[in-house]
């Protein structure tokens, strides 16, 4: 098997039923296990009460879910189904469910829970929305659907981390999101993935954008994991409307990570920019990119950048396509290596080899754009050390 | 402080250092003078310890200490520091960080040094990205400040600089150099030049530089050797030299 190629999913060998958990209303009463395992991907339950709201779900059940900010509602989506009738504005109708194995499974599959985040008319919701997608049993298989609504002159800002818990190697999630971001609506969207070793991961993302909103999308994985693809798409409808996608990938040997974003520009003014850092110390990633201008004017720009640091394979895929004259679309993309000169220029300021590069990698993946809270900045700030202490680097 | 013995020095196959002895006492700024492609940046890169200068004879002590195979980061914290000519871009390392990484755990105000050096609008972006020639160098002066090194290496301070700013680089190099010069109750002037510590190596073509520092001797290097050691030239006659004539004097010289 070529590195390039991708692990396959045997749906048959994951549990999509019997992984019930009781609900957990006071989030204190977690194990410091598990509470560390959250913090990891930026969901702190410790600090509940600096968010806007929390949702749990462990295996195939909700666990946890409040809003304690006016002005946002963050219900469970089985919940939110009975009591909007269904959802028939939003429910699988950004997403085909005909699209792939996958879909089509997350649709036949009994639905284990996943959010649905609602902010009204107007609100600026200061503090994150944290949100949390946890496998705790071996060969268990996740299906969730999340659903978040931006309505009109609202801003919010929702950090979903998905993970396993410490023991359990081999799962699938399946995740189907659909984002819905009315005229005005700012939207920014924290993904943070630490799964374990042997997990697969399907998810299936989709965006719709109207008049002069704003998807602000950002991805951190930093560890091993064994297959992730995904290929979020966010269409932009209305006019001036803007999406940008950070990434930040890093693959120890063993992982497969093929992921990038689409941003279809379908109407004047719109804008779209997708950057990626990626880094393999071993294992494989495809870096895709894909932007489509179809109105003008439209400006979209594309980077891949990736860096091989000992081992490893990455291929950068940036892809344009422009169907009206006079849109503007650009792409720089670079597969590469630290470069000596900058090792040595630090070194030249006192900083040994190691601290030299690891400085190097921190400013490549250049976490600090994402304005992520300060809890989970140090979290990410403290696997990259990791890295670095393991000799990965 | 420095001293360098019969130094050769080879890039790849080439030797480009033929045997270079050097003196620089503690406190002493030295000035090396001589046309492109003559070493003088190599002994820089050389005495920093950098990779692809490989030493094939000599020896450098610095401090008494034997540096000729240690490690760059080592000479750093031993006290060596380097203005660098075209440094590297570092993306997403603010100039801020590196700058503060520089002085190694010592408090220092990185706000009210860049005022100094009119760089505080310059500390949040990436180290070096768009930097014109001036900001260079007053970026690279900003982290020698912040390091606090005994020996300052710089390559050429006033290349790419404007008037304007040649001003403000050459004293804060100066300062760099001298320490505080500013009258004292308990000293004059010149026991306090005394005691200053720190000590310089400059490569300088134009010589604008010697505007601003005491250079205390000069030589000039030419095809990988120094001349006019014979007797001690203040700098400044080199310069004039030189401007008057070329480099010819010295290939007379070293026939």
């Amino acid at each position: 098997m070529s590195e390039l190629s991708q692990p396959l999913v045997d749906l048959n060998s994951y549990a999509f039923s019997g992984r019930q958990s009781a609900e957990v209303d006071d989030l204190s009463t977690l194990s410091a296990e598990s509470k560390r395992e959250l913090r990891m991907v930026g969901v702190d339950v410790d600090a509940a009460s600096d968010r806007a709201g929390t949702f749990l779900q462990f295996d195939h059940s909700t666990v946890h879910c409040n809003s304690s900010r006016k002005g946002v509602e963050v219900l469970g989506i089985k919940q939110a189904l009975r009591k909007y009738d269904g959802l028939p504005e939003y429910f699988w109708k950004g997403m085909d469910p005909d699209k792939d194995d996958f879909t089509r499974t997350a649709k036949q599959e009994e639905l284990h829970g996943g959010y649905f985040i609602r902010t009204e008319k107007g609100a600026k919701v200061d503090e994150p929305v944290q949100t949390c997608l946890f496998i705790k049993g071996q060969n268990v298989g996740q299906n969730i659907h999340n659903i978040v609504v931006v309505e009109e002159d609202s801003e919010v800002h929702i950090i979903t981390g998905c993970a396993t818990s410490h023991g359990v190697t081999s799962a699938l999630h399946l995740g189907i999101s659909e984002f819905y971001i009315k005229k005005g609506g700012k939207l920014t969207f924290t993904m943070v993935h630490n799964w374990g070793e042997e997990v697969m991961v399907r998810p299936r993302t989709v965006g719709v954008v109207e008049e002069g909103g704003v998807l602000q999308n950002n991805y951190v994985l930093l560890k091993k994991v064994k297959s992730v693809q995904s290929y979020p798409t966010i269409y932009l409808n209305g006019p001036g409307a803007v999406a940008r996608f950070n990434s930040v990938i890093v693959t120890p040997a063993g992982s497969h990570v093929d992921t990038g974003n689409r941003i279809v520009m379908n109407a004047p003014n719109t804008r779209g920019e997708i950057v990626s850092r990626t880094i393999t110390t071993g294992g494989t990633i495809v870096a895709r990119g894909e932007i489509i201008g179809d109105a003008v004017p439209a400006r979209g720009h594309l980077e891949c950048k990736g860096l091989i640091l000992g081992g490893g394979v990455i291929h950068a895929i940036p892809e344009l396509q422009g169907r009206k004259p006079g849109v503007e679309l650009s792409h720089e993309a670079a597969v590469g290596k630290i470069a000596q000169e900058e090792i040595e220029y630090l070194m030249a300021r006192g900083l040994d080899e190691d601290e030299a590069t690891s400085t190097i990698v921190r400013g490549f993946l250049n976490v600090e754009i994402m304005g992520l809270p300060q809890e989970l900045r140090d979290s990410i700030d403290q696997t990259i050390a990791e890295l670095n202490a393991g000799n990965a680097m | 402080m420095l001293q360098i013995e019969n130094l050769h020095v080879t890039i790849g196959d080439r030797e480009v250092l033929k045997g270079i002895h050097l003196n620089i006492e503690e406190g002493e700024t030295f000035i090396l003078f001589g046309p492109n492609g003559s070493g003088k940046t190599t002994l820089l890169m050389t005495i920093m310890g950098f990779a692809g200068y490989t030493v094939t004879s000599g020896r450098i002590i610095f401090k008494g200490v034997d540096i000729t195979a240690m490690p760059t980061y080592e000479r750093a914290r031993l006290g060596i520091g380097m203005s660098f000519q075209r440094p590297p871009t570092i993306h997403g390392l603010k100039t801020r960080h590196l700058v503060s990484m520089c002085a190694r755990g010592r408090e220092v105000d990185v706000d009210c040094m860049a005022k100094g050096v009119n760089f505080d609008a310059f500390l949040d972006r990436d180290i070096n990205a768009g930097f014109s020639g001036g900001e260079i160098k007053r970026s690279e002066l900003l982290q020698l400040m912040a390091q606090n090194p005994n020996l300052i290496l710089f390559d050429e301070p006033e290349s790419g600089v404007d008037l304007e700013n040649m001003a403000l680089i050459g004293t804060t190099a100066r300062a760099l150099l001298d320490g505080a010069t500013n009258p004292s109750p308990d000293a004059c002037m010149r026991d306090l030049r005394r005691r200053r510590k720190t000590s310089g190596l400059i490569i300088t073509h134009t010589g604008h530089i010697l505007d601003y520092v005491n250079a205390d001797r000069g030589q000039v290097m030419y095809n990988g050797v120094l001349c006019c050691d014979t007797r001690p030239i203040r700098p400044r006659d080199i310069l004039d030299h030189i401007s008057k004539f070329g480099y010819k004097e010295c290939i007379r010289c070293l026939n």
